[in-house]
């Protein structure tokens, strides 16, 4: 498989009333790879992917996002990468179908093949039973599922996932995860999810990046930071050790 | 078209069509102006019985008051209170809910999303005012038997028109308010300020600063009344309920020429008034009418720059 980079930054800076919230951020998504986006609440993750998106303008720095320039052409970026955000709104009086119709016709999406797209995505997120009940009568579990569906509905090849497992339960966490998983294996997306629950990032993930105070201060395969943090190359270390031992650094 | 347009109109219709305060607000306005139209049309039945009939008696029916106040005072009053409810949550509502960063994320330009629900609200509020227009319209023939002539029906078309436009200046001051207020009991309390104030205070107003600024109230000097009038005018003229006042007025009134509640006269002119009072042309009317209309346009483009411009700085991040 060739590397084909999708997602590049360049000293990536946003300055919010004199506080940096990003700091000079550089990293890189390669093409088909889930890219595990760590750190604590307020590490300026969602800053960094609403920046990627458009958005938000950088204060300085670049970003670059299947080759383009998300403050130039936020209209291209945004029609070419799926959006799951933390804490996602929907509207209530919809059920899951219209919801998708909506989503479908903003990307303009119409007619039998946004008909049949929607038909699909239902069938993956494993919504289809509950097509005909309202969104405020979903779970947290169902919505999320459901903000998933949408992304299959703009077909997008990238996908950016802010806390996706946030405030689920166990069984509805593994369930995310799963549907994470096919996503980057069924239909080939390349993912950016933030998250701190580390032991789900450890289990998916290719690659992560660890951010804190807006810098980035590590990013490689997990192993590759144990090998540099921890000195074992056994896989018995966890994610959550060598991210403590980043924190306490930091 | 701009991508998404259409799908937000369509959606925001479909919100509106299925929310209960339209159902309310659309009851009490139908209920109300078929009661006008019904007291009015008795009124100028019973007023007209074996007297030649006048020109434009068909327009009587917006104009003349019935038991409280004519269809057309109805509407100034009223009409804002309209535009208000329609838009007073356009954005801090979803804002609130979560649905806005959905919506901004997908590809459609900020702006999209202010325009569509604006013309969605048009459509709404010029879906109201026809039926209103068009139950009066058809009471009138029931009750009255009188067929309006093409004029008529000119003047009545002009009317809704500048009807629509005052009231979805409302719903752009609205819109206006959601984007600036997070929350939407703020938005509605400053709204309907906004409205009392432009509504009741400002004709209140303008007299105290009539009297504050001409020396001698209790002169009847001709021309310090004329003077006191033309500062009363003046500073009435700040409120789009005066503007629309005025620009109806000579639309479908036509024995009015002027728009000017006082007109210094002398008694020659005011002999020869009298020779030609019949009633001012279409063409006339319109011509004295203009300026009020573009004023209330140019009002509505203000309060839609300033919407831009807050909305476009306003940080997602926040959002």
């Amino acid at each position: 498989m060739s590397t084909k980079t999708i997602i590049e930054t360049h000293e990536l800076t946003k300055i919010y009333n004199g506080q940096a919230a990003v700091d000079q951020l550089s990293f890189t998504v390669n093409e088909g790879e889930i890219f595990g986006f760590l750190g604590p609440n307020g590490a300026g993750k969602t800053t960094t992917l609403l920046m990627l998106l458009g958005l938000t303008e950088p204060t300085s720095g670049k970003a670059t996002v299947l080759g383009l320039d998300p403050t130039r052409d936020p209209i291209k970026v945004k029609a070419k990468i799926g959006y799951l955000q933390e804490n996602m709104g929907f509207y209530v009086d919809l059920n899951s179908r219209q919801m998708l119709r909506f989503v479908g016709e903003l990307n303009e999406v119409r007619g039998e093949v946004a008909e049949e797209r929607i038909e699909n995505a239902l069938q993956t997120v494993g919504l289809f039973e509950e097509v005909e009940k309202k969104i405020g009568a979903y779970s947290r579990g169902m919505r999320q599922r459901l903000g998933i569906a949408e992304l299959l509905i703009k077909d997008s090849k990238v996908a950016f996932l802010d806390e996706p497992t946030l405030g689920l339960d166990p069984d509805a966490t593994n369930r995310m995860i799963e549907l994470i998983q096919s996503l980057a294996r069924d239909k080939h997306m390349t993912i950016l999810l933030s998250s701190h629950m580390l032991q789900q990032v450890q289990k998916i993930c290719h690659r992560i990046g660890i951010m804190i105070k807006g810098r980035m201060v590590a990013q490689g395969p997990i192993e590759q930071l144990a090998q540099e943090k921890l000195g074992v190359d056994s896989e018995k270390f966890s994610l959550e050790e060598i991210y403590m031992k980043y924190f306490q650094e930091a | 078209m701009a991508q998404g347009l259409k799908t937000i109109i369509k959606k925001e219709l479909a919100d509106h069509f299925s929310s209960y305060r339209f159902t309310i607000i659309f009851a009490l306005i139908a209920m109300l102006s078929l009661i006008t139209a019904y007291m009015v049309g008795i009124n100028i039945k019973n007023e007209l019985a074996g007297v030649a009939k006048p020109r434009f008696i068909f327009l009587m029916l917006f104009t003349s008051t019935g038991a409280l106040f004519s269809l057309v005072q109805f509407v100034a009053f009223f009409g804002p209170l309209v535009g208000l409810v329609l838009g007073f949550d356009t954005i801090n509502r979803e804002r609130n809910e979560g649905t806005l960063s959905k919506l901004l994320s997908q590809p459609i330009y900020r702006d999209v999303v202010i325009n569509g629900k604006f013309l969605a609200g048009v459509v709404m509020i010029a879906v109201m005012m026809i039926s209103i227009v068009l139950v009066i319209t058809g009471l009138g023939l029931l009750i009255m038997g009188i067929v309006p002539g093409v004029e008529e029906l000119w003047r009545i078309f002009i009317y809704l028109i500048i009807s629509i436009i005052y009231i979805s200046l409302w719903l752009g001051v609205a819109i206006l308010f959601s984007i600036v207020f997070r929350s939407t009991a703020t938005s509605a309390l400053a709204a309907l300020a906004m409205w009392i104030f432009f509504s009741f205070f400002v004709s209140l107003g303008a007299n105290v600063l009539a009297n504050a600024l001409s020396s001698d109230t209790t002169e009847s000097d001709p021309d310090k009344v004329l003077q006191r009038a033309k500062i009363v005018k003046a500073f009435s003229l700040t409120s789009p309920m005066e503007l629309y006042t005025d620009a109806t007025a000579t639309i479908i009134d036509p024995m009015r020429k002027s728009t000017r509640s006082m007109v210094s006269v002398g008694p020659m002119e005011s002999i020869s008034m009298a020779r030609f009072s019949g009633p001012l042309p279409l063409s006339q009317s319109i011509l004295i009418v203009v300026p009020y209309i573009i004023s209330l346009i140019a009002i509505t483009v203000i309060c839609f720059a300033i919407s831009y411009t807050v909305f476009m700085r306003q940080e997602i991040r926040s959002l």
